[in-house]
């Protein structure tokens, strides 16, 4: 069973590989001449002002949670679709009603306007 | 596997031949796309390296190699190091649940032409596609520059914009194959391709994957016009170049998906099945760089409308339609 996922972590080998050689051959050809400003954060060749770790709203925070529900929502029709003859009548009915109570909240969330920006 | 030499040197031909096809490729279309938009924008592009600049890419890498390798003085180092390889090496390994051709057999030996072939391709393929866009966020913050840090940010607002769509999108493809198998999809698809009966999904999933792409109209973490090169600001070199090559192999491994989603894979009239695969991945790939040539870049606040306000409830309504068709048919 697992077996199935030998190819994968060989390519996984592989590519690390790649990466550390390429990263290494760079780092021992390429020039070394650091100095305090080459190394200071790019401000389009100002003065660097302040500094990036400063907290600020990020607006779309309350999408970001959704996004987490209907997600999760989206993965249970996964299996639905995999065995959607099997389950005839029941299944699509079911699953009609479930996406039907999605759409429900989904609607509700956009008269709420969670979907907005301001 | 079993541990006849004669596979394994034939797997490991293969492993080899894919790594070394993808990265060539990658290296190539970098070079395609700067002599088509050249050609879209009128003017010659680079064509002075080799014949016609077909050894620019070569010249491209040597250039990357010989580079200072910066790392800036505030970053947090080891999350800098590491956010090249989140980007390039994921896009890397969803290319091994593709199906690039039909099994070949050498020698008595059948040897599939794809590297793994997972019962759960499908779900393999959504969720590195969500691991990708770490090395976004992770090299946007670990940089510690405004313009880094905002690409990584927009990185983020751009995945739950699209990957919902993205994911109901191939909720059809599930149905009408009855598998998470690539193997499985593309053989459903021997007769007829799902393009055909699939068009809407196919849109929607057209337009999501351009997002995926990080390309333009949907290039916000990268966005040059106002944030310099966004969430690669501060990247030089190899570890830029990882970052780059990490984009041109996700736009392979995404026109590959779409073929084997909704173009019938390698299935083609007179064609070998590669040469199939490859021109319908290329066709992909062409588009990416049509687009860019032709569409300016949206606000990520017009991306999330158009992903939670169009695409989802398009995609939910798609799925529905479909169980009510596939109802009525069976």
């Amino acid at each position: 069973m697992l077996g199935a996922y030998l190819p994968i972590l060989l390519l996984v080998i592989v590519a690390i590989a790649f990466g550390l050689v390429s990263l290494t051959f760079s780092s021992l050809i390429g020039p070394k001449k650091k100095s305090a400003l080459k190394l200071s954060p790019y401000e389009s060749g100002c003065e660097p002002v302040g500094t990036a770790r400063d907290r600020f709203s990020i607006k779309f925070y309350l999408i970001a949670m959704l996004f987490i529900l209907f997600d999760i929502e989206a993965v249970f029709l996964y299996p639905w679709a995999i065995l959607y003859k099997k389950l005839g009548v029941f299944g699509l009915v079911e699953m009609g009603l479930f996406i039907v109570i999605l759409f429900v909240g989904y609607i509700y969330v956009w008269k709420k306007g969670a979907l907005e920006w301001e | 596997m079993t541990a006849d030499p004669v596979d394994i040197a034939l797997f490991a031909a293969k492993l080899g031949a894919v790594f070394f096809a993808v990265l060539t490729l990658a290296a190539y279309l970098v070079f395609a796309e700067r002599r088509i938009l050249a050609w879209i924008q009128d003017r010659k592009g680079p064509n002075r390296v080799g014949p016609f600049g077909l050894l620019q890419p070569l010249a491209d890498v040597i250039k990357l190699l010989t580079k200072e390798d910066l790392v800036p003085a505030a970053a947090d180092r080891w999350l800098f190091y590491l956010a090249p390889a989140m980007a390039a090496i994921p896009a890397l390994l969803i290319f091994s649940v593709i199906p690039f051709g039909a099994p070949l057999t050498i020698a008595g030996h059948t040897l599939p032409l794809l590297i793994a072939d997972l019962n759960v391709g499908l779900l393999f393929f959504l969720a590195l596609s969500s691991i990708a866009v770490y090395g976004v966020a992770i090299g946007g913050w670990a940089s510690n520059s405004k313009y880094s840090l905002l690409g990584g940010i927009r990185g983020l607002a751009q995945l739950i914009s699209y990957e919902l769509s993205m994911g109901l999108a191939l909720v059809p493809v599930v149905m009408m194959s009855r598998s998470f198998s690539m193997t499985d999809i593309v053989t459903a698809q021997q007769s007829m391709p799902f393009i055909v009966y699939q068009p809407l999904a196919f849109i929607i999933f057209l337009i999501s994957i351009t997002a995926e792409c990080r390309r333009i109209p949907f290039d916000l973490p990268e966005a040059e016009g106002e944030l310099v090169a966004g969430f690669h600001t501060e990247y030089s070199g190899m570890r830029f170049g990882l970052f780059f090559v990490g984009e041109y192999i996700n736009i392979i491994v995404l026109g590959g998906l779409a073929a084997t989603f909704f173009l019938g894979g390698w299935h083609g009239p007179l064609l070998p099945p590669v040469i199939w695969f490859s021109i319908k991945t290329l066709a992909f790939a062409f588009l990416m760089i049509w687009l860019r040539g032709t569409l300016p870049r949206l606000r990520y606040d017009q991306l999330m409308h158009l992903g939670w306000k169009i695409l989802t409830p398009l995609a939910l309504f798609n799925i529905l339609v479909t169980a009510w068709l596939l109802f009525l048919t069976s």
